[in-house]
Protein backbone atom coordinates (compact mmCIF):
# COMPACT_ATOMS: atom_id res chain seq x y z
CA UNK A 1 0.00 0.00 0.00
CA UNK A 2 3.09 2.56 0.90
CA UNK A 3 4.97 1.63 -2.24
CA UNK A 4 1.19 2.71 -4.22
CA UNK A 5 1.45 5.57 -2.68
CA UNK A 6 5.04 6.49 -3.32
CA UNK A 7 4.45 5.29 -6.96
CA UNK A 8 1.83 8.07 -7.24
CA UNK A 9 3.06 10.57 -5.56
CA UNK A 10 6.82 10.57 -8.06
CA UNK A 11 4.12 10.53 -11.02
CA UNK A 12 2.24 13.07 -9.55
CA UNK A 13 5.36 15.17 -9.46
CA UNK A 14 7.01 14.25 -12.81
CA UNK A 15 3.71 15.29 -14.16
CA UNK A 16 3.65 18.91 -12.12
CA UNK A 17 7.31 19.31 -13.01
CA UNK A 18 6.20 18.63 -17.18
CA UNK A 19 3.32 21.12 -16.68
CA UNK A 20 5.39 23.71 -15.25
CA UNK A 21 8.38 23.05 -18.50
CA UNK A 22 5.42 23.15 -20.59
CA UNK A 23 3.69 26.12 -19.05
CA UNK A 24 6.69 28.11 -18.87
CA UNK A 25 7.63 27.16 -22.53
CA UNK A 26 3.75 28.21 -24.27
CA UNK A 27 3.91 31.27 -21.75
CA UNK A 28 6.43 32.28 -24.34
CA UNK A 29 5.16 30.99 -27.18
CA UNK A 30 1.46 32.76 -26.42
CA UNK A 31 2.42 35.91 -25.74
CA UNK A 32 4.81 35.97 -28.86
CA UNK A 33 1.58 35.88 -30.84
CA UNK A 34 -0.28 38.04 -28.76
CA UNK A 35 -1.52 41.69 -29.83
CA UNK A 36 -1.45 42.82 -26.14
CA UNK A 37 -1.98 40.53 -23.05
CA UNK A 38 -2.24 41.57 -19.51
CA UNK A 39 -3.85 39.95 -16.44
CA UNK A 40 -6.26 37.65 -18.50
CA UNK A 41 -5.81 33.50 -19.48
CA UNK A 42 -5.52 34.10 -23.07
CA UNK A 43 -4.71 37.28 -24.60
CA UNK A 44 -7.55 38.60 -26.60
CA UNK A 45 -6.44 38.77 -30.18
CA UNK A 46 -3.27 36.97 -31.62
CA UNK A 47 -0.91 38.55 -34.50
CA UNK A 48 2.12 37.88 -35.99
CA UNK A 49 3.46 41.80 -35.87
CA UNK A 50 6.12 41.40 -32.84
CA UNK A 51 7.60 39.38 -35.18
CA UNK A 52 8.34 41.24 -37.93
CA UNK A 53 8.88 43.93 -35.15
CA UNK A 54 12.25 41.99 -33.48
CA UNK A 55 13.36 40.84 -36.91
CA UNK A 56 14.04 44.23 -37.89
CA UNK A 57 13.90 45.73 -34.55
CA UNK A 58 16.57 43.55 -33.07
CA UNK A 59 18.65 43.08 -36.40
CA UNK A 60 17.93 39.74 -36.43
CA UNK A 61 18.74 38.92 -39.78
CA UNK A 62 22.36 39.77 -39.01
CA UNK A 63 22.27 37.82 -35.17
CA UNK A 64 21.30 34.72 -37.02
CA UNK A 65 23.92 34.57 -40.05
CA UNK A 66 26.65 35.65 -37.31
CA UNK A 67 24.74 32.32 -35.07
CA UNK A 68 24.65 30.08 -38.36
CA UNK A 69 27.87 30.49 -39.23
CA UNK A 70 29.75 30.29 -35.73
CA UNK A 71 28.09 27.28 -35.16
CA UNK A 72 29.11 25.65 -38.38
CA UNK A 73 32.27 26.80 -38.04
CA UNK A 74 32.78 25.49 -34.61
CA UNK A 75 31.20 21.95 -35.30
CA UNK A 76 33.75 21.59 -38.33
CA UNK A 77 36.85 22.78 -36.78
CA UNK A 78 36.22 20.64 -33.43
CA UNK A 79 35.37 17.82 -35.61
CA UNK A 80 38.56 18.35 -37.29
CA UNK A 81 40.80 18.63 -34.74
CA UNK A 82 38.94 16.03 -32.23
CA UNK A 83 38.67 13.03 -34.79
CA UNK A 84 42.94 12.05 -35.08
CA UNK A 85 42.86 12.92 -31.03
CA UNK A 86 39.95 10.61 -30.21
CA UNK A 87 41.41 7.97 -32.91
CA UNK A 88 45.18 7.69 -31.07
CA UNK A 89 43.34 8.45 -27.36
CA UNK A 90 41.00 5.38 -28.13
CA UNK A 91 43.44 3.13 -29.85
CA UNK A 92 46.92 3.47 -27.83
CA UNK A 93 47.91 3.45 -24.20
CA UNK A 94 50.63 5.76 -22.79
CA UNK A 95 52.19 6.90 -20.06
CA UNK A 96 50.42 10.54 -19.79
CA UNK A 97 47.30 9.53 -20.81
CA UNK A 98 45.34 10.00 -17.52
CA UNK A 99 46.90 12.89 -16.96
CA UNK A 100 46.00 14.46 -20.98
CA UNK A 101 42.32 12.84 -20.55
CA UNK A 102 41.93 15.03 -17.43
CA UNK A 103 43.34 17.78 -18.84
CA UNK A 104 40.57 17.47 -21.90
CA UNK A 105 38.03 16.93 -19.39
CA UNK A 106 39.29 20.41 -17.12
CA UNK A 107 37.30 22.29 -19.61
CA UNK A 108 33.98 20.74 -19.65
CA UNK A 109 33.97 20.11 -15.84
CA UNK A 110 34.77 23.57 -14.57
CA UNK A 111 32.15 26.26 -15.48
CA UNK A 112 32.15 28.36 -18.33
CA UNK A 113 32.26 31.75 -15.95
CA UNK A 114 35.38 30.69 -14.07
CA UNK A 115 37.72 30.18 -17.10
CA UNK A 116 35.42 32.43 -19.09
CA UNK A 117 36.60 35.52 -17.12
CA UNK A 118 40.57 35.10 -17.99
CA UNK A 119 39.75 34.02 -21.32
CA UNK A 120 38.24 37.07 -22.39
CA UNK A 121 40.84 39.38 -20.66
CA UNK A 122 43.06 37.11 -22.41
CA UNK A 123 41.60 37.99 -26.20
CA UNK A 124 40.69 41.50 -25.47
CA UNK A 125 44.25 42.44 -24.12
CA UNK A 126 44.99 40.50 -27.86
CA UNK A 127 43.04 42.83 -29.67
CA UNK A 128 40.92 39.97 -30.72
CA UNK A 129 38.09 40.60 -27.90
CA UNK A 130 34.10 41.01 -29.10
CA UNK A 131 34.90 39.60 -33.03
CA UNK A 132 33.40 36.28 -34.15
CA UNK A 133 36.48 34.73 -34.30
CA UNK A 134 36.94 35.29 -30.56
CA UNK A 135 33.73 33.57 -29.95
CA UNK A 136 34.45 30.58 -32.44
CA UNK A 137 37.56 30.27 -30.73
CA UNK A 138 35.76 30.81 -27.36
CA UNK A 139 33.13 28.31 -27.35
CA UNK A 140 35.56 25.79 -28.95
CA UNK A 141 37.40 25.35 -25.70
CA UNK A 142 34.58 23.41 -24.21
CA UNK A 143 33.27 21.59 -27.53
CA UNK A 144 36.41 19.74 -28.44
CA UNK A 145 36.85 18.14 -25.55
CA UNK A 146 33.07 16.83 -25.60
CA UNK A 147 33.35 16.14 -29.20
CA UNK A 148 36.72 13.96 -28.40
CA UNK A 149 34.77 12.29 -25.78
CA UNK A 150 31.71 11.47 -27.44
CA UNK A 151 34.20 10.02 -30.65
CA UNK A 152 36.49 7.64 -28.35
CA UNK A 153 33.91 5.18 -27.70
CA UNK A 154 33.13 4.58 -31.64
CA UNK A 155 36.72 3.89 -32.41
CA UNK A 156 37.10 1.89 -29.64
CA UNK A 157 34.17 0.02 -31.09
CA UNK A 158 35.78 -0.17 -34.59
CA UNK A 159 37.88 -3.40 -34.12
CA UNK A 160 42.00 -2.18 -35.39
CA UNK A 161 41.90 -5.51 -37.11
CA UNK A 162 39.62 -4.34 -39.62
CA UNK A 163 42.71 -1.82 -40.45
CA UNK A 164 45.52 -4.46 -40.20
CA UNK A 165 43.51 -6.86 -42.51
CA UNK A 166 43.18 -3.94 -45.10
CA UNK A 167 47.06 -2.66 -44.22
CA UNK A 168 48.05 -6.39 -44.79
CA UNK A 169 46.27 -6.29 -48.38
CA UNK A 170 48.32 -3.39 -49.37
CA UNK A 171 46.39 -0.24 -48.64
CA UNK A 172 47.74 2.85 -47.45
CA UNK A 173 47.05 5.21 -44.72
CA UNK A 174 45.21 7.58 -46.50
CA UNK A 175 43.18 4.39 -48.16
CA UNK A 176 42.77 2.80 -44.61
CA UNK A 177 41.41 6.35 -43.18
CA UNK A 178 39.33 7.15 -46.16
CA UNK A 179 37.92 4.11 -46.69
CA UNK A 180 37.62 2.14 -43.85
CA UNK A 181 37.42 4.44 -40.38
CA UNK A 182 35.39 7.44 -42.03
CA UNK A 183 32.42 5.21 -43.03
CA UNK A 184 32.28 3.19 -39.92
CA UNK A 185 32.98 6.18 -37.59
CA UNK A 186 30.14 8.29 -39.32
CA UNK A 187 27.64 7.79 -36.85
CA UNK A 188 29.83 8.81 -34.35
CA UNK A 189 30.70 12.19 -36.39
CA UNK A 190 27.19 13.08 -36.66
CA UNK A 191 26.50 12.10 -32.66
CA UNK A 192 29.20 14.76 -32.22
CA UNK A 193 28.64 17.21 -34.82
CA UNK A 194 24.52 17.59 -34.10
CA UNK A 195 25.77 17.47 -30.01
CA UNK A 196 28.14 19.98 -30.75
CA UNK A 197 25.73 21.76 -32.60
CA UNK A 198 23.06 22.24 -30.36
CA UNK A 199 25.77 23.06 -27.17
CA UNK A 200 26.87 25.65 -29.34
CA UNK A 201 23.91 27.40 -30.83
CA UNK A 202 22.69 27.23 -26.71
CA UNK A 203 25.89 28.41 -25.35
CA UNK A 204 25.11 31.38 -23.23
CA UNK A 205 28.37 32.32 -20.76
CA UNK A 206 31.07 32.12 -23.24
CA UNK A 207 29.43 33.74 -25.94
CA UNK A 208 28.03 36.35 -24.07
CA UNK A 209 31.77 37.47 -22.19
CA UNK A 210 33.73 37.55 -25.69
CA UNK A 211 31.10 39.07 -28.36
CA UNK A 212 30.81 42.23 -29.14
CA UNK A 213 28.15 44.16 -31.26
CA UNK A 214 28.36 42.64 -34.06
CA UNK A 215 29.45 38.92 -33.06
CA UNK A 216 26.43 38.37 -30.92
CA UNK A 217 24.71 35.01 -31.25
CA UNK A 218 20.89 34.68 -31.13
CA UNK A 219 21.05 33.60 -26.94
CA UNK A 220 23.12 36.59 -25.99
CA UNK A 221 21.32 39.06 -28.19
CA UNK A 222 17.94 37.75 -26.59
CA UNK A 223 19.58 37.87 -23.46
CA UNK A 224 20.17 41.85 -23.83
CA UNK A 225 16.88 42.00 -25.02
CA UNK A 226 15.41 40.64 -21.58
CA UNK A 227 17.72 41.95 -19.46
CA UNK A 228 17.02 45.75 -21.35
CA UNK A 229 13.72 45.41 -19.34
CA UNK A 230 10.96 47.68 -20.19
CA UNK A 231 12.02 49.27 -23.09
CA UNK A 232 11.50 46.75 -25.55
CA UNK A 233 7.78 45.42 -25.61
CA UNK A 234 7.81 42.00 -23.99
CA UNK A 235 5.78 40.02 -27.34
CA UNK A 236 8.22 41.11 -28.96
CA UNK A 237 10.93 39.86 -26.91
CA UNK A 238 8.85 36.74 -26.57
CA UNK A 239 9.20 36.64 -30.62
CA UNK A 240 12.86 36.63 -30.40
CA UNK A 241 12.75 33.86 -27.84
CA UNK A 242 10.35 31.64 -29.74
CA UNK A 243 12.51 32.03 -32.81
CA UNK A 244 15.89 30.37 -30.74
CA UNK A 245 13.03 27.88 -29.03
CA UNK A 246 12.11 26.88 -32.58
CA UNK A 247 16.04 26.52 -34.34
CA UNK A 248 17.29 24.58 -30.88
CA UNK A 249 13.81 22.29 -31.11
CA UNK A 250 14.58 21.38 -35.02
CA UNK A 251 18.49 20.98 -33.86
CA UNK A 252 16.97 18.37 -30.69
CA UNK A 253 14.66 16.55 -32.74
CA UNK A 254 17.66 16.17 -35.37
CA UNK A 255 19.86 14.80 -32.43
CA UNK A 256 17.49 12.63 -30.67
CA UNK A 257 16.96 10.38 -34.20
CA UNK A 258 21.02 9.72 -33.31
CA UNK A 259 21.07 10.22 -29.50
CA UNK A 260 19.16 8.76 -26.82
CA UNK A 261 18.20 11.20 -23.97
CA UNK A 262 20.51 9.34 -21.54
CA UNK A 263 23.43 9.75 -23.36
CA UNK A 264 22.93 13.72 -23.34
CA UNK A 265 23.84 13.76 -19.73
CA UNK A 266 27.04 12.85 -17.67
CA UNK A 267 27.01 9.40 -17.12
CA UNK A 268 28.70 7.82 -14.04
CA UNK A 269 30.09 4.67 -13.99
CA UNK A 270 28.40 1.11 -11.85
CA UNK A 271 29.92 0.22 -8.74
CA UNK A 272 32.76 -1.86 -9.47
CA UNK A 273 32.29 -5.34 -7.79
CA UNK B 1 53.71 0.88 -39.53
CA UNK B 2 51.65 0.52 -36.50
CA UNK B 3 53.46 -1.15 -33.71
CA UNK B 4 51.09 -1.28 -30.96
CA UNK B 5 47.92 -3.46 -29.89
CA UNK B 6 44.88 -1.23 -28.03
CA UNK B 7 45.46 -2.51 -24.21
CA UNK B 8 49.42 -3.04 -24.38
CA UNK B 9 51.44 0.17 -23.68
CA UNK B 10 52.60 1.59 -26.17
CA UNK B 11 54.84 4.77 -27.19
CA UNK B 12 54.23 7.78 -28.71
CA UNK B 13 55.00 7.61 -32.37
CA UNK B 14 54.96 10.20 -34.90
CA UNK B 15 51.24 9.68 -36.08
CA UNK B 16 50.28 9.61 -32.48
CA UNK B 17 51.87 13.25 -31.75
CA UNK B 18 50.47 14.34 -35.48
CA UNK B 19 47.17 13.67 -34.15
CA UNK B 20 47.23 14.86 -30.75
CA UNK B 21 49.03 17.95 -31.14
CA UNK B 22 46.28 20.20 -32.75
CA UNK B 23 43.87 19.22 -29.71
CA UNK B 24 46.69 19.34 -26.75
CA UNK B 25 47.84 22.72 -28.22
CA UNK B 26 44.16 23.78 -28.18
CA UNK B 27 43.40 23.11 -24.39
CA UNK B 28 46.66 24.39 -23.86
CA UNK B 29 46.75 28.07 -25.45
CA UNK B 30 42.59 28.43 -25.18
CA UNK B 31 42.61 26.99 -21.88
CA UNK B 32 45.20 26.65 -19.57
CA UNK B 33 47.22 29.94 -20.81
CA UNK B 34 43.93 32.08 -20.10
CA UNK B 35 43.29 30.24 -16.63
CA UNK B 36 47.22 30.81 -15.76
CA UNK B 37 47.08 34.42 -17.46
CA UNK B 38 44.51 35.42 -15.15
CA UNK B 39 45.96 34.59 -12.32
CA UNK B 40 49.09 36.51 -13.06
CA UNK B 41 46.71 39.62 -13.80
CA UNK B 42 44.90 39.00 -10.19
CA UNK B 43 48.60 39.91 -8.33
CA UNK B 44 49.32 42.27 -10.78
CA UNK B 45 46.83 45.51 -9.69
CA UNK B 46 46.09 48.25 -11.86
CA UNK B 47 47.36 50.59 -9.09
CA UNK B 48 50.58 48.95 -8.13
CA UNK B 49 53.67 48.00 -9.82
CA UNK B 50 54.66 44.57 -9.62
CA UNK B 51 53.35 41.65 -7.42
CA UNK B 52 50.69 42.56 -4.90
CA UNK B 53 47.35 40.65 -3.37
CA UNK B 54 45.68 44.36 -3.33
CA UNK B 55 43.14 42.97 -5.57
CA UNK B 56 42.39 40.21 -3.30
CA UNK B 57 42.58 42.18 0.05
CA UNK B 58 40.29 44.76 -2.16
CA UNK B 59 37.75 41.83 -2.13
CA UNK B 60 37.68 40.38 1.28
CA UNK B 61 37.79 43.87 2.91
CA UNK B 62 35.14 45.91 0.92
CA UNK B 63 31.88 44.29 2.12
CA UNK B 64 29.66 44.81 -1.29
CA UNK B 65 32.28 42.69 -2.78
CA UNK B 66 32.66 39.78 -0.17
CA UNK B 67 29.23 39.50 0.81
CA UNK B 68 28.81 38.04 -2.67
CA UNK B 69 30.58 34.95 -1.37
CA UNK B 70 27.87 34.26 1.29
CA UNK B 71 24.80 35.17 -0.92
CA UNK B 72 26.32 32.57 -3.55
CA UNK B 73 26.79 29.91 -0.67
CA UNK B 74 23.01 30.74 0.32
CA UNK B 75 21.77 30.58 -3.35
CA UNK B 76 24.28 27.26 -4.29
CA UNK B 77 23.91 25.43 -0.86
CA UNK B 78 20.23 25.23 -0.98
CA UNK B 79 19.80 24.55 -4.22
CA UNK B 80 22.28 21.68 -4.36
CA UNK B 81 20.54 19.80 -0.97
CA UNK B 82 17.29 20.33 -2.61
CA UNK B 83 18.22 18.74 -6.43
CA UNK B 84 20.06 15.82 -5.21
CA UNK B 85 17.59 15.25 -2.46
CA UNK B 86 14.91 15.09 -5.25
CA UNK B 87 16.42 13.68 -7.78
CA UNK B 88 17.78 10.58 -5.69
CA UNK B 89 14.09 10.32 -4.19
CA UNK B 90 12.78 9.99 -7.90
CA UNK B 91 15.57 8.15 -9.36
CA UNK B 92 15.62 5.63 -6.67
CA UNK B 93 12.10 5.16 -6.74
CA UNK B 94 12.39 4.54 -10.29
CA UNK B 95 15.00 2.57 -10.24
CA UNK B 96 13.46 -0.83 -11.93
CA UNK B 97 12.22 1.56 -15.26
CA UNK B 98 9.32 3.80 -15.63
CA UNK B 99 6.19 4.00 -17.57
CA UNK B 100 6.45 6.22 -20.68
CA UNK B 101 10.37 6.57 -19.78
CA UNK B 102 11.62 7.25 -23.55
CA UNK B 103 9.43 10.30 -23.17
CA UNK B 104 9.90 11.26 -20.06
CA UNK B 105 13.62 11.56 -20.25
CA UNK B 106 13.09 13.60 -23.36
CA UNK B 107 10.77 15.92 -22.11
CA UNK B 108 13.62 16.29 -19.12
CA UNK B 109 16.72 17.29 -21.62
CA UNK B 110 14.33 20.06 -22.77
CA UNK B 111 15.79 22.51 -20.24
CA UNK B 112 19.24 21.23 -20.30
CA UNK B 113 19.21 22.03 -24.34
CA UNK B 114 17.12 25.42 -24.19
CA UNK B 115 19.09 26.86 -21.78
CA UNK B 116 18.87 29.26 -18.75
CA UNK B 117 17.99 32.41 -20.92
CA UNK B 118 14.66 30.85 -22.20
CA UNK B 119 13.67 29.58 -19.27
CA UNK B 120 14.68 32.73 -17.08
CA UNK B 121 12.30 34.63 -19.55
CA UNK B 122 9.49 31.64 -19.35
CA UNK B 123 9.62 31.92 -15.89
CA UNK B 124 9.51 35.77 -15.80
CA UNK B 125 6.29 35.32 -17.62
CA UNK B 126 4.84 32.05 -16.26
CA UNK B 127 5.23 32.85 -12.66
CA UNK B 128 5.06 36.39 -12.83
CA UNK B 129 2.81 38.51 -11.19
CA UNK B 130 0.21 38.36 -13.95
CA UNK B 131 1.16 34.91 -15.23
CA UNK B 132 -0.70 31.61 -15.38
CA UNK B 133 0.55 30.46 -12.37
CA UNK B 134 -1.03 33.59 -9.99
CA UNK B 135 -3.86 33.41 -12.27
CA UNK B 136 -4.28 30.24 -11.47
CA UNK B 137 -3.99 31.13 -7.86
CA UNK B 138 -6.25 33.63 -7.65
CA UNK B 139 -8.91 32.84 -9.69
CA UNK B 140 -9.44 29.15 -8.43
CA UNK B 141 -9.56 31.21 -4.78
CA UNK B 142 -6.63 29.81 -2.91
CA UNK B 143 -4.79 33.17 -2.56
CA UNK B 144 -5.65 36.53 -2.56
CA UNK B 145 -2.79 38.56 -3.40
CA UNK B 146 -0.12 36.87 -6.19
CA UNK B 147 2.72 35.54 -5.24
CA UNK B 148 6.24 37.43 -5.89
CA UNK B 149 8.04 34.77 -7.45
CA UNK B 150 10.47 36.44 -9.58
CA UNK B 151 13.15 39.23 -9.36
CA UNK B 152 14.26 37.49 -6.26
CA UNK B 153 15.54 34.82 -4.27
CA UNK B 154 12.97 32.24 -4.85
CA UNK B 155 13.16 32.98 -8.73
CA UNK B 156 16.65 31.96 -8.76
CA UNK B 157 15.65 29.19 -7.23
CA UNK B 158 13.41 27.96 -9.29
CA UNK B 159 15.54 28.69 -12.17
CA UNK B 160 18.39 26.70 -11.02
CA UNK B 161 16.04 23.81 -9.93
CA UNK B 162 14.55 23.62 -13.33
CA UNK B 163 17.78 23.96 -15.36
CA UNK B 164 19.77 21.29 -12.98
CA UNK B 165 16.57 18.50 -11.53
CA UNK B 166 17.21 16.85 -15.03
CA UNK B 167 20.75 16.87 -15.22
CA UNK B 168 21.04 15.55 -11.84
CA UNK B 169 17.98 13.15 -12.04
CA UNK B 170 19.07 11.06 -15.32
CA UNK B 171 22.50 11.00 -14.16
CA UNK B 172 21.28 9.52 -10.78
CA UNK B 173 18.97 7.16 -12.89
CA UNK B 174 21.36 5.82 -15.06
CA UNK B 175 23.53 5.55 -12.29
CA UNK B 176 21.18 3.74 -9.54
CA UNK B 177 19.59 1.45 -12.10
CA UNK B 178 22.93 0.14 -13.40
CA UNK B 179 23.02 -1.25 -9.53
CA UNK B 180 22.90 -5.42 -9.51
CA UNK B 181 18.99 -6.06 -9.03
CA UNK B 182 19.90 -9.04 -7.57
CA UNK B 183 21.81 -7.60 -4.27
CA UNK B 184 18.88 -5.94 -3.52
CA UNK B 185 16.79 -8.87 -4.30
CA UNK B 186 18.87 -10.94 -2.02
CA UNK B 187 18.37 -8.59 1.01
CA UNK B 188 14.52 -8.37 0.76
CA UNK B 189 14.80 -12.27 0.91
CA UNK B 190 16.67 -12.68 3.35
CA UNK B 191 13.77 -10.04 5.04
CA UNK B 192 14.77 -6.78 5.29
CA UNK B 193 11.96 -4.33 4.43
CA UNK B 194 12.58 -1.75 1.82
CA UNK B 195 13.55 1.34 4.21
CA UNK B 196 16.57 -1.09 5.67
CA UNK B 197 17.29 -2.22 2.02
CA UNK B 198 17.50 1.71 1.36
CA UNK B 199 19.22 2.00 4.57
CA UNK B 200 21.62 -0.54 4.94
CA UNK B 201 22.44 -2.06 1.17
CA UNK B 202 21.51 0.77 -1.53
CA UNK B 203 22.76 3.89 0.26
CA UNK B 204 26.16 2.81 0.63
CA UNK B 205 26.30 1.50 -3.03
CA UNK B 206 24.82 4.71 -4.09
CA UNK B 207 27.48 7.11 -2.15
CA UNK B 208 29.89 7.22 -4.76
CA UNK B 209 27.53 8.27 -7.58
CA UNK B 210 25.82 10.58 -4.72
CA UNK B 211 28.70 12.53 -3.63
CA UNK B 212 29.55 13.07 -7.56
CA UNK B 213 26.28 14.32 -8.13
CA UNK B 214 26.32 16.77 -5.56
CA UNK B 215 29.69 17.97 -6.20
CA UNK B 216 28.60 18.53 -10.13
CA UNK B 217 26.04 20.20 -8.72
CA UNK B 218 27.28 22.43 -6.28
CA UNK B 219 30.31 23.19 -8.82
CA UNK B 220 27.97 24.35 -11.21
CA UNK B 221 25.36 26.15 -8.70
CA UNK B 222 28.29 28.10 -7.19
CA UNK B 223 28.87 30.02 -10.81
CA UNK B 224 24.88 31.23 -11.21
CA UNK B 225 25.30 34.03 -13.34
CA UNK B 226 22.33 34.73 -15.96
CA UNK B 227 19.52 33.17 -13.43
CA UNK B 228 21.16 35.88 -10.83
CA UNK B 229 20.97 38.64 -13.17
CA UNK B 230 17.12 38.09 -14.66
CA UNK B 231 15.52 37.30 -12.15
CA UNK B 232 16.69 38.17 -8.91
CA UNK B 233 18.10 41.03 -7.73
CA UNK B 234 21.69 41.72 -9.18
CA UNK B 235 22.66 44.91 -7.32
CA UNK B 236 21.10 43.56 -4.00
CA UNK B 237 20.57 39.93 -2.59
CA UNK B 238 20.86 37.93 -5.55
CA UNK B 239 24.38 39.60 -6.26
CA UNK B 240 26.64 36.27 -7.19
CA UNK B 241 30.15 36.06 -7.41
CA UNK B 242 30.19 35.34 -10.97
CA UNK B 243 28.08 38.99 -11.37
CA UNK B 244 30.72 40.56 -9.06
CA UNK B 245 33.27 38.91 -11.22
CA UNK B 246 31.56 40.11 -14.79
CA UNK B 247 31.16 43.76 -13.23
CA UNK B 248 34.54 44.24 -12.31
CA UNK B 249 35.65 43.07 -16.30
CA UNK B 250 33.15 44.94 -18.06
CA UNK B 251 31.88 47.45 -16.22
CA UNK B 252 34.56 48.33 -14.25
CA UNK B 253 36.90 47.72 -16.82
CA UNK B 254 39.67 46.50 -14.13
CA UNK B 255 40.64 43.46 -15.31
CA UNK B 256 43.21 42.52 -12.76
CA UNK B 257 40.37 43.06 -10.38
CA UNK B 258 38.12 40.78 -12.17
CA UNK B 259 40.51 38.16 -12.51
CA UNK B 260 40.91 38.36 -8.36
CA UNK B 261 37.70 37.40 -8.00
CA UNK B 262 37.26 34.74 -10.61
CA UNK B 263 40.55 33.01 -9.16
CA UNK B 264 38.56 33.16 -5.34
CA UNK B 265 35.32 31.74 -7.60
CA UNK B 266 37.28 28.64 -8.93
CA UNK B 267 38.95 28.35 -5.32
CA UNK B 268 35.59 27.40 -3.72
CA UNK B 269 34.28 25.43 -7.21
CA UNK B 270 38.26 23.66 -7.00
CA UNK B 271 37.10 22.50 -3.58
CA UNK B 272 33.90 20.34 -5.33
CA UNK B 273 36.39 19.57 -7.69
CA UNK B 274 38.41 17.70 -6.15
CA UNK B 275 35.71 15.37 -4.71
CA UNK B 276 35.22 14.84 -8.29
CA UNK B 277 38.58 13.46 -9.49
CA UNK B 278 39.13 11.89 -6.69
CA UNK B 279 36.25 9.46 -7.55
CA UNK B 280 37.10 9.80 -11.40
CA UNK B 281 37.48 6.80 -11.67
CA UNK B 282 33.73 6.20 -11.46
CA UNK B 283 33.22 8.28 -14.26
CA UNK B 284 31.85 7.49 -17.97
CA UNK B 285 32.61 10.34 -20.18
CA UNK B 286 29.43 9.97 -22.34
CA UNK B 287 28.14 12.75 -24.37
CA UNK B 288 27.81 15.20 -22.33
CA UNK B 289 24.86 17.92 -22.85
CA UNK B 290 24.50 21.40 -21.06
CA UNK B 291 27.71 21.77 -21.12
CA UNK B 292 27.84 24.88 -18.57
CA UNK B 293 24.52 26.31 -19.06
CA UNK B 294 22.95 27.40 -15.54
Amino acid sequence: MRGRMWGLAIYVFVLGFILNLLGIVSHVMVSAFAKRWFGTPFPRSLTTEWFRYAWTEFGLAQVLGVTIFIALTVVALTLLIGFPAAYILARRNFRWKPVLLLLYFLPILIPQMTYGIPLATTMFRYGIGGSVVAVILAVMVPMVPLAIFILMPFFEQTSIHLEWGAAMMGASRLQIFRRILLPLTMPGLLTAGILVLVNTVSNFELCFLVSGAGSQTLVVALFYNVFAGGVRPVYSVDAMAVMYMTMVMILLIIALRFVRPTQMVFRLDQPKR
Amino acid sequence: MRRSKTGEPSELDLLAIFCLLPSFLYVMVMFVYPFLYGIYLSVHPLKADGFSLANYIAFFTDQYQYKTVGITFRIAVPNTIMVVAVSLLFAYNMRRGIWMERTITTILVLPISLGVVLLAQGILGFYGGKGWFNQFLLGSGLLEEPLVLTHNFIGVMLSLFMQQFPFCFLMLLGYISGIDPSIENSARTLGANPWIVFQRVMLPLIAPGLAMAFALVFILSFGTFASAIMLGQPAGATRTIAIAAYAQAFEMFDMPYASAIAVIMGLFQLAGLLVIILLRRRMVMAATMGVGKR
